[in-house]
């Protein structure tokens, strides 16, 4: 079974072109159907009484007075919550070491961040549930807090959970070669202290699930703006002691995700609870406040790093020591030691070197949990491996392409083990890298920066290489023991009309799911894409699967559809075969037709053959096989991780009297595999750039000493605005992994993982001239001026 | 809530052409007014305090936040949602151009932005990128990094103006 993919003119060939997303028309309409859009019969809303303090002890809770607000019905603590669904821990066995205290939906003694839910109030309408709330009379006990990440583990620091021992959630240190050898023979070393900022998602549609408990058929519904829906069914039965069959998890349009909501969070756990105990729907929607305070934070990261290069340049050693606070839990159940471990998985990834250590220490605070968000680690190591690098390429007096261009591994060396112990299959660094120089015109912009100078225009041009982590295998989340599949299913089906439906396991967010998936069934079976219907996101309905995470999508759920497609081509040409009283090598499927594969004559529509099988099966030979309906499943099993690269620069002015940057363009060449649709592709590079970008300049939640988060509002908490991005130019070079035959890697994350990287390197790039560099994000004005030594106090 | 919140206050309107009276809660906000008592949920709720644009409506012709706006100032006002201005055809070249540009990935702004472009186009010309970006800039978008959004707007610009295709 090949497909000629190289050939643009193959009869069928919608993979590899733009094509109209199928749901896009219903969202510029407004026709959406977003989780706050549902109302049902009987539903009530809850909303959550949250800790004020980073950490205390709860000694009683009064409802009396919320009890007699007008629609108020019901208040829970969390001991009531606490009698219908248990704790759970999220550790994962393949993490060793890692360690964190049970979790409960509601906090039953003891709270441990600021916005954790202590009581729920449910009522009529949202606005009395928020009324009750208000009036709930909680008494604290406040509790030492712990919010500095780097004192976290001293011996004078109060212990955050006492029944783990100390503040170390987990630390893992990885070792390969003869590191200080190298530092020592090194003929330059450099070292840097970087700082990622802590960050949140922002999804525009905030954290929403109704939940529905139906005690006549002893079934949960819960309608969840979630990116994986069956580890969310899974979650849901266990702890409500619900047979798994008996969860239902729909997840129809989400207002964006970008792994915000690929998490079990407490107060939607309470939520379905509550339906349980109620026997009637129940809605929880956050708030921007809620949001900011209990939506997922992430890349709270401190580090130490170190590089040794030779004269020539090329780099002997690595050395990283990263620190990480990722709250008050670990988060359930991906964990949240994944971030600090993907950095010392991913550190120096593009470049042939042996010497390389590094160690992240992941440490408990009384603060939101941090776990998995987009690009999870990828901005962090690449920052710290691209700011190394440009350090160095300085000190030698290198250009900065220069020295990328001797270290990375050369296009023709592949299958390569990375120091990190990562497996590459193939990846191509040097042709995107030459790509992107003509793309941007790297001549041409140095001369212009150098030219500008002379006026006292200080432009910079920062370059990141990056690899990328992608179709994570069971080895991810999998053999650690999380009921998370690293399998995709996907069902197409030939209806009476010839029309096709495919259900697949992994989500539409947005980012084009189900487009992807409409145009590779439409290529596998031989009809166009607006004949496809696809439907995602409803465990009773599609194969289990894994959802949409770690760019996932194109990769695993693509590949399970075009098998699947094609399974269900060779169903419909054995039925045709038998028809026609002909063989069916001979037939091939083009355009809804059944035609003669040699001359293109068109011999049947694809109505014939549903016609004929649905309704006079008695005209067909007897035991002639027309099943018109094919499942085909899809997992990754020669490597662990697909990997795709790419390289991004940054264009910029720094304006040294205010610390003001202006972004002035931006370009990355990425390679994501097979292309399905450039489109779509395109898009997902331009807005992982924008939120990469954010991270870079704008983006960091703040907490006093107390842990109380002091910008929790859109106001306050900066995200890109449209005036100030740039436009961007994508480029793409196309290396399909041979896992499948598809041959997609995914392309989610890719701009998020590079642009903070080529960022920094374009501010430092116009401040070295002044001696001035930065490396803590996001670059506010302030830190630009601090670092020029215009603000000293 | 205070009490004087839950006085509730008759108030009589159009919304997307047709007449509506409705006694509401004095502090409900135009967008849960839309949302809950007239099933419009086009207009999408998000920061609730006037700074993501999400539910963004029009408002005797001007983009209005429907979070900043209580209900009862909406008395006697003309109130256009993204549902009446789809069943109008109002805006159909811009909704066909974001569609085209793929200036949309989870949609949750796209409501919002669609009121918000109608007002920039509404004055004619054709804005430049940084104006339209500049324009725009009251309206958050997570997804898309802004430059679909305003290559789709800018076509339509052009395309009104007799210049270009849409």
């Amino acid at each position: 079974m090949t497909i000629e993919f190289g050939n643009p003119d193959r009869p069928n060939s919608y993979i590899g072109k733009t094509v109209p997303r199928p749901n896009a028309g219903r969202l510029v309409q407004g026709r959406g159907r977003y989780v706050d859009d549902i109302v049902l019969p009987r539903m009530v809303h809850v909303a959550f009484v949250r800790s004020p303090f980073a950490h205390a002890r709860i000694t009683g809770i009064d409802a009396g007075e919320a009890k007699s607000v007008k629609g108020v019905l019901r208040v829970f603590t969390g001991k009531d919550i606490a009698e219908v669904c248990t704790p759970w821990v999220a550790v994962l066995a393949h993490l060793k070491g890692l360690k964190s205290p049970p979790e409960y939906p509601i906090a039953v003694d003891r709270a441990c961040w600021v916005g954790e839910p202590v009581a729920a109030v449910v009522a009529t309408s949202r606005a009395a549930a928020e009324d009750g709330s208000a009036l709930i009379d909680v008494d604290y006990d406040p509790l030492p807090v712990v919010t500095d990440m780097m004192s976290a583990l001293d011996a004078d620091t109060p212990v955050l959970h006492e029944d783990m021992g100390d503040n170390l959630a987990f630390r893992r240190l990885h070792e390969a070669g003869d590191v200080e050898a190298a530092f020592k023979s090194a003929h330059k070393v450099v070292s840097t202290r970087f700082r990622t900022a802590r960050h949140t998602g922002v999804t525009l549609e905030p954290r929403s699930i109704l939940a529905d408990w139906n005690p006549a058929e002893g079934q949960l519904t819960a309608y969840h703006a979630t990116q994986a829906p069956h580890m969310i069914q899974t979650v849901l039965a266990e702890h409500l002691g619900v047979p798994e069959g008996r969860v239902r998890v729909i997840c129809g349009d989400v207002g964006g995700s970008y792994g915000i909501k690929v998490h079990v969070y407490p107060d939607e756990v309470a939520t379905a609870a509550i339906a349980k105990i109620m026997a009637r729907p129940v809605k929880f929607v956050a708030d921007r406040l809620e949001s900011f305070t209990t939506d997922i934070h992430a890349r709270d990261h401190e580090i130490e790093a170190r590089i040794a290069v030779e004269e020539d340049g090329s780099i002997t050693a690595m050395d990283v020591d990263d620190w990480t606070a990722i709250g008050a839990y670990s988060v359930y159940p991906r964990t949240s030691a994944i971030e600090g471990n993907q950095v010392v998985n991913l550190c120096g990834g593009p470049y042939d070197f042996k010497n390389y250590r590094a160690q992240t220490t992941v440490v408990f605070q009384n603060k939101t949990p941090t776990c998995q968000y987009r690009a999870v680690g990828h901005p962090i190591a690449v920052a710290i491996t691209e700011g190394l690098v440009d350090q160095a390429a300085a000190e030698l007096g290198m250009d900065p392409v220069e020295i990328r261009r001797r270290n990375m591994f050369r296009d023709d060396a592949y299958p390569v083990t990375s120091p990190a112990n990562m497996r590459f299959e193939a990846l191509s660094h040097h042709a995107s890298m030459n790509k992107l120089m003509d793309l941007m015109d790297y001549d041409g912009l140095r001369a212009e920066q150098a030219e500008l100078r002379k006026s006292g225009i200080h432009r910079g041009i920062g370059i990141a290489s990056f690899i990328e982590l992608t179709n994570p295998s069971p080895f991810m989340y999998g053999i650690g023991g999380a009921r998370i599949s690293a399998q995709d299913g996907c069902t197409v089906r030939m209806d009476p009309d010839g029309s096709l439906v495919a259900l697949s396991g992994v989500t539409e967010q947005g980012q084009g799911t189900e487009a992807m998936l409409s145009q590779i069934v439409a290529e596998g079976v031989g009809v166009s894409p607006d004949k496809v219907r696809v439907i995602t996101g409803d465990t009773q309905v599609t194969p289990y699967g894994g959802g949409t995470w770690a760019s996932r999508g194109a990769g695993i759920g693509g590949e399970a559809a075009l098998q699947s497609a094609r399974a269900l081509r060779e169903s419909i040409l054995t039925v045709a075969a038998a028809m026609l009283q002909t063989e069916q090598s001979r037939l091939d499927i083009r355009d809804g037709q059944v035609v003669d594969t040699a001359t293109g004559e068109s011999r049947m529509p694809l109505e014939e053959i549903g016609r004929i099988v649905y309704f006079r099966g008695d005209t067909l030979p007897k035991g002639l096989p027309r099943e018109l309906v094919q499942t085909r499943h899809f997992i990754t099993s020669d490597y662990p991780f697909a990997f795709t690269n790419g390289v991004q620069a940054s264009y910029l002015e720094v304006d040294i009297e205010t610390g003001v940057v202006k972004l002035l363009k931006h370009w990355c060449v990425e390679d994501c595999g097979r292309i399905i649709n450039p489109q779509l592709v395109d898009e997902q590079i331009r807005g992982g750039i924008v939120q990469g970008v954010g991270g870079a300049l704008f983006e960091e939640i703040h907490y006093d000493g107390d842990g109380q988060l002091l910008n929790g509002s859109m106001a306050d908490y900066l995200v890109p605005m449209a005036a100030e991005m740039p436009d961007m130019v994508v480029g793409h070079v196309e290396t399909p992994t041979k896992e499948s035959l598809l041959g997609a890697k995914g392309a989610g994350e890719a701009g998020t993982a590079g642009a903070p990287a080529a960022v920094m390197n374009a501010i430092n790039d116009a401040l070295r001239p002044r001696g001035a560099q930065i490396t803590e994000m996001p670059f506010t004005p302030e830190r630009i001026l601090r670092a020029l030594g215009v603000l000293k106090d | 809530m205070s009490e004087a919140f839950r006085d509730r206050i008759d108030i009589t309107l159009t919304v997307n052409g047709e007449p509506v009276e409705a006694r509401v809660a004095s502090g409900q906000h135009l967008t849960d007014f839309l949302r809950l008592e007239l099933g419009l949920t086009g207009a999408h709720a998000s920061c609730e305090h006037g700074v993501c644009g999400a539910c963004t409506v029009e408002v005797d012709g001007a983009p209005i936040r429907g979070c900043l706006m209580l209900a009862p100032q909406a008395d006697g006002a003309e109130v256009w949602t993204v549902e009446g201005l789809t069943d109008t055809a109002a805006i159909q070249d811009l909704q066909e151009a974001f569609v085209a540009k793929n200036a949309l990935q989870c949609g949750f702004c796209t409501p919002g932005m669609l009121v918000a472009a109608k007002d920039l186009l509404s004055r004619g010309g054709i804005p430049s990128r940084q104006e339209i970006r500049e324009h725009m800039s009251g309206n958050y978008c997570r997804c898309t990094g802004y430059e679909a959004i305003v290559d789709a707007v800018e076509t339509v610009a052009q395309a009104r103006a007799g210049r270009g295709a849409a």
